[in-house]
């Protein structure tokens, strides 16, 4: 049982370190900022989540699985804040998304609703 | 639970791969025009090394490298560039030539002096063979706290460390007096919320931030005291609780921030730290003991009527080590004070001070 | 021996982002470059903390969860505003006098 849990534990560990890689490729190829951010965003958070379900299944119940919960929570809290932030900012800054400037955003710019 | 497998050295091929990364970011730093991105890589070459630190085991070091390398030296670093032109200034080739002879120069001096220094964790190395030892076969016995890196920092060698919370006060007192405690920002009227476009709003930093700001205050204390079992102490926990009020300065502004933690409140908890921690040391003097000399921090009656249920029953081969322990506890505060006050201070004197300089071409709407 | 993998897996995806914090044509990229490799740094102290058997690394890890966090918002507000000091705002400000 337990050498069972260890196997998917690493499994699921190496599955979140195999979505990092494919959000860095992404963070690596991607044409302009904001699909950069979505790449690293999500695969981040999907990554992290994976990884951490993984080592948690490793661990076992401990107090070192309610760290990893809280190590989890935390990026949960800060990485999207953070790429949102930095969309935002990258968008008011006068950044023009590779696909074109979108309805939202122009119907802002007219001073409208938010 | 490890996952050994014999016949590949996972510590060696990580301290490889980090020790690369190392150089490519160095390189990068050292290429760079943009101050910012010195600053960015520069904020990575801290978080690479506080990893390789982590595989070194040396955890309290990196557990302030991660909070001063990569958290408040990059704020501290983005302050200075705001009073600054924010670009380097171009050098001819000519006199980047002995600059950089010096620099090679040493740094091969350096790696030829690596060369004699003994085997990582070699037990034979004189550090790890003399005081080293004694402290590590001492700790247990002397002051019955697990964390030896804190049993030293603040009882064998807590001299010295009185001596480093001194330096980072007078860091404190060196910024202000340069820049002032940016009080003058608190009084200005004029400082609008910046906002560029229409997009510029942070709902969600904001509530992210108010989220956090507790967590990260509650983190610094769990850091704090639990910095005689585990990793940390005062210095850590200080930088952290300071961080959480440089995020509430940064997502709130300035102003809101000073209502709340004055700058006249960190001041004097600045030198109450050093107050604190010099003062436990007097007091030892007083009891009877030498300076910082823990066991004689109470008198021996007071020392017997401390009840054994806070650290558990005493067996009678190690009694509880009161002193040590209430000692420890009162200097790593007064540690705590005297850093968490004086980075606060310092990232108000920075932050304060750019407000009276607005750089041309910042986004300012709503100004007119 | 997948835990090791993972953490193979986490260093490649690292250095594709210091190569991205270098190059990164805006300084957006840059910070975006950073946060993520921070987030990434969280994850491997996590894995070697368990591949080393030494579960007192999460602090650091934690640790670093947090700090990530505020020097992106640093950096971000730096670039963006040229300030470290001015409250970032909720409201979209009036323009033109509409509304």
């Amino acid at each position: 049982m337990a050498d069972a849990l260890f196997w998917a534990g690493g499994g699921l560990a190496a599955a979140g370190a195999l979505l990092a890689l494919i959000g860095a490729l992404g963070v690596l190829r991607f044409p302009d900022v904001y699909t950069r951010i979505h790449a690293a965003s999500i695969t981040d958070t999907g990554g992290a989540t994976l990884m951490i379900l993984g080592l948690c299944l490793i661990s076992g119940l401990s107090l070192v699985t309610l760290k990893l919960v809280l190590v989890w929570v935390f990026i949960m809290l800060t990485s999207p804040a953070a790429a949102n932030a930095l969309a935002n900012a990258a968008y008011s800054a006068g950044h023009t998304p590779w696909i074109g400037s979108f309805r939202i955003m122009q119907d802002n710019r007219k001073g409208g609703s938010r | 639970m490890t996952g050994y497998i014999p016949g590949f050295d996972a510590n060696l091929a990580l301290d490889a791969i980090l020790l690369v990364m190392l150089v490519v970011i160095v390189a990068a730093i050292a290429a760079t025009h943009r101050m910012l991105s010195a600053v960015i890589l520069m904020g990575l070459y801290s978080l690479v090394s506080a990893v390789w630190l982590v595989v070194m085991d040396a955890a309290d070091v990196a557990f302030t490298e991660a909070v001063v390398g990569a958290g408040v030296s990059t704020i501290v670093l983005l302050g200075a560039i705001l009073l600054t032109r924010g670009a380097a200034a171009k050098v001819s080739g000519r006199r980047r030539f002995l600059p950089a002879v010096l620099a090679l120069g040493v740094g091969a001096i350096l790696i030829y002096a690596t060369l004699d220094l003994p085997d990582f964790g070699d037990p034979a190395s004189p550090a790890n063979a003399y005081v080293g030892r004694a402290y590590l076969e001492a700790t247990g016995n002397d002051m019955g706290i697990p964390n030896v890196v804190t049993a030293v920092l603040s009882s064998y060698r807590g001299f010295d460390t009185l001596g480093e919370t001194v330096v980072i006060f007078a860091a404190a007192i060196g910024v202000a007096i340069m820049l002032g405690f940016g009080e003058r920002a608190m009084a200005d009227r004029t400082i609008e919320p910046l906002a560029g476009g229409p997009a510029d709003h942070h709902v969600v930093l904001r509530v992210a931030a108010k989220l956090l700001i507790p967590i990260i205050a509650l983190y610094a204390f769990y850091v704090q005291f639990h910095g005689d079992l585990g990793p940390g102490g005062g210095f850590q926990a200080g930088v952290i609780l300071a961080v959480a009020v440089i995020l509430h300065a940064l997502v709130f502004g300035l102003k809101d921030t000073m209502a709340a933690v004055k700058p006249k409140f960190a001041r004097g908890v600045a030198a109450l730290g050093v107050l604190l921690y010099a003062g436990i040391g007097v007091t030892c003097i007083v009891n009877g003991g030498g300076f910082l000399d823990y066991d004689h921090l109470f008198p021996r009656h007071i020392e017997a009527q401390i009840p054994d249920w806070i650290l558990g029953p005493a067996d009678p081969a190690h009694p509880h080590h009161w002193g040590q322990h209430f000692g420890i506890m009162a200097i790593e505060l007064g540690v705590l004070f005297t850093v968490a006050a004086t980075m606060v201070t310092i990232f108000y004197g920075f932050a304060g001070r750019s407000m009276e300089a607005p750089q041309p071409g910042a986004p300012r709407s709503g100004a007119a | 021996m997948l835990l090791i993998g993972a953490a193979a897996g986490l260093l490649v995806a690292m250095s594709l982002m210091i190569a991205r914090a270098i190059m990164g044509p805006s300084h957006y990229d840059r910070i975006l470059a950073a946060n993520s490799f921070g987030t990434k740094t969280v994850l491997l102290l996590a894995i070697i903390g368990f591949v080393f058997g030494r579960p007192a690394f999460l602090d650091i890890a934690l640790v670093y969860a947090l700090i990530n966090f505020v020097t992106t918002i640093a950096l971000m507000k730096f670039f963006r505003y040229r300030s470290l000091a001015a409250p970032l705002t909720t409201h979209t400000p009036k323009e033109g006098g509409n509304g």
